[in-house]
């Protein structure tokens, strides 16, 4: 009963870090870490989702009567990873931009010295 | 014969993670990089061959024990190396081990004192 | 019994995330990331999803560190101090956190082999029907490759556009000279002259050890090319894994050296050829009186066809994403190059 949906908890406490992390901290970088974190958290779930008690992984085996794990959740998820790093490696090399425009990447030395202009 | 394989298996996981306990306490426990990294690198190898061999055990003479085999082949070629790398990297930025009796010594980086 | 597994596992993940908040160094927050990610990975095994796994240890523990790290040799590594708990996030967070946690009460319960998602048409066609139909034992591959193939097509150009867009904005134009003070704070002077050259004999381990293994770094990712039919693998763990020695490579023997085996112009030519073989591959099963990537008319065998189509795209996944993650990775290590600094 109390493992039933002990992932999903999970899941919401990780999402909710990453969340945090993304708000809270005005370091650009880390917020991109706290973003990964969110996705992470978003793949544990899609997997979650396609477990079954009892099954393997979907590669067809010669066990006559073998349970497989949906492959749906996982042909989704591996999408989802590959757009992730996509999308972090564009994040990061504006990142990168902005060091040399701004001189700072903290995002509250970034507005005061824009105040200051 | 099962039961013979079990019990091999047993012990090599538990002396593995015996051995990675230890690489634990290493780690928080030693003052200084350098300890650190060896702690890390050396019991850390051990392990990873003494966990593999039991798991090899398990799965006979199948494909599977070979590339177990590999794997502990590689992580003996690059385990060692990564270690050596971090120590070097960390020598040559300039942080210098903690020698005990030794205060205000004239060991600099990039000098061809060896540093052990 | 099992459970007790994924439960520490999961555990650790929290309490490494926790970390990866707090921690100031942003080095130090990065490798927690991959250690994260590597956590990720074994929770993925024990949830039977190998395939997932195998991408998430290779991209998430593998290449976005490398990113990470190549973006703060350049922007600097010490987050500003922070003066107060911040509240509006936090009870922004834990309410948001409340309420998703009361509707998951209403999910069925994991492993239950009657929820929704187990019951779907779709399951049932891809677990029954695809080892006739399509007739490779990974599944994943199959509905990858075949049944949501105009997804990963759409994957693939994703990748494509992340590697110009990011060559658009790092490449080597005027880069202005910026002070190093960011590494100054440190304490410790960023490893510049005598660390990094070709031919100086502290780097004479990494060197041999390199020359043995990256041949069989290239061999390895071959293997998971053309064996992602019959288990985990595929185009994209494999060209992760290629671009990995590539860098490995790089990391060694000197940007310069790289760049004369592979040269820019190569890696772009590549990037291009990727996505035309994937688009090839449709254009051809149109012509030939198909739909568009409707590998049956590929050849005489409908399975034949569809093993021919799955080959052909997974080829086209592979030398794409190789080339993208290489030509992101020039672009950081130019940049670096480019103010002064060697990137070790």
């Amino acid at each position: 009963m109390f493992f039933d949906h002990f992932n999903y908890w999970i899941v919401v406490i990780l999402m909710m870090i990453g969340l945090y992390t993304v708000m809270s901290r005005s370091n650009l970088v880390k917020k991109m870490i706290g973003l990964s974190l969110f996705q992470i958290s978003v793949f544990l779930l899609y997997i979650s989702m396609g477990k079954i008690e009892g099954g393997t992984a979907p590669i067809v085996s010669n066990a006559p009567d073998a349970v497989y794990s949906n492959p749906l959740p996982h042909v989704l998820i591996l999408t989802a990873i590959v757009v992730g790093v996509a999308t972090t490696a564009l994040g990061l090399a504006l990142i990168v931009r902005i060091k040399e425009a701004f001189g700072s990447v903290d995002e509250e030395e970034i507005l005061s010295n824009e105040d200051n202009l | 014969m099962d039961l013979i394989l079990d019990i091999g298996t047993w012990i090599s996981l538990l002396i593995g993670s015996f051995f990675l306990l230890v690489t634990g306490f290493g780690l928080l426990r030693f003052p200084d990089l350098y300890t650190r990294i060896h702690a890390g690198g050396m019991a850390d190898t051990l392990a990873t061959a003494i966990i593999c061999f039991g798991l090899a055990l398990q799965s006979g003479f199948t494909l599977i024990s070979v590339k177990l085999l590999f794997v502990v082949i590689f992580v003996f070629l690059t385990s060692p190396t990564a270690t050596y790398a971090l120590a070097q990297a960390a020598f040559v930025a300039g942080l210098k081990p903690k020698l005990d009796g030794f205060e205000g010594s004239s060991i600099k980086p990039a000098t061809k004192n060896d540093d052990d | 019994m099992e459970e007790f597994t994924d439960i520490f596992l999961m555990l650790l993940l929290v309490a490494g995330s926790l970390a990866v908040l707090y921690v100031r160094n942003l080095f130090v927050a990065t490798m927690l990331l991959s250690a994260v990610s590597f956590l990720m990975a074994l929770l993925f095994v024990t949830l039977d999803a190998v395939d997932v796994a195998f991408t998430e240890a290779a991209v998430g523990a593998g290449i976005s560190t490398v990113l990470y790290l190549g973006t703060l040799a350049l922007v600097g590594s010490t987050e500003r101090p922070r003066a107060k708990l911040s509240v509006i996030p936090l009870l922004l967070a834990l309410s948001i956190g409340g309420s998703l946690v009361y509707a998951t009460f209403e999910i069925p319960a994991i492993g239950a082999p009657d929820t929704p998602v187990q019951l779907s048409n779709l399951t049932q066609r891809f677990v029954e029907v695809s080892p006739v139909e399509i007739g490779i034992p990974n599944m994943v591959t199959s509905v990858l490759a075949s049944y949501r193939g105009f997804d990963t097509f759409g994957e693939t150009t994703v990748v494509f556009t992340a590697a110009i867009g990011v060559l658009l904005i790092l490449s080597q134009k005027h880069v202005r000279r910026r002070e190093e003070d960011e590494e100054e704070q440190n304490g410790l002077k960023p490893a510049t002259q005598s660390h990094g050259q070709v031919g100086s004999p502290h780097d004479l381990i990494p060197h041999v050890v390199s020359k043995v293994l990256i041949p069989f770094i290239f061999l390895f990712a071959f293997y998971v090319q053309f064996h992602g039919d019959f288990g985990p693998g595929g185009g994209f763990q494999a060209g992760v894994i290629m671009a990995a020695g590539f860098i490995l490579y790089s990391l060694i023997f000197g940007l310069h050296i790289t760049k004369k085996i592979l040269p820019l112009k190569v890696v772009e030519l590549f990037l291009a050829f990727g996505v035309l073989l994937y688009g090839g591959v449709g254009v051809v099963s149109m012509i030939k009186g198909g739909n568009f990537l409707d590998y049956n008319v590929l050849s005489a065998d409908p399975v034949a066809g569809q093993h021919l189509g799955i080959l052909l795209v997974e080829l086209g996944v592979g030398i794409t994403v190789t080339a993208a993650m290489l030509a992101i990775f020039y672009g950081f290590a130019g940049r670096a190059q480019g103010r002064g600094k060697d990137v070790n």
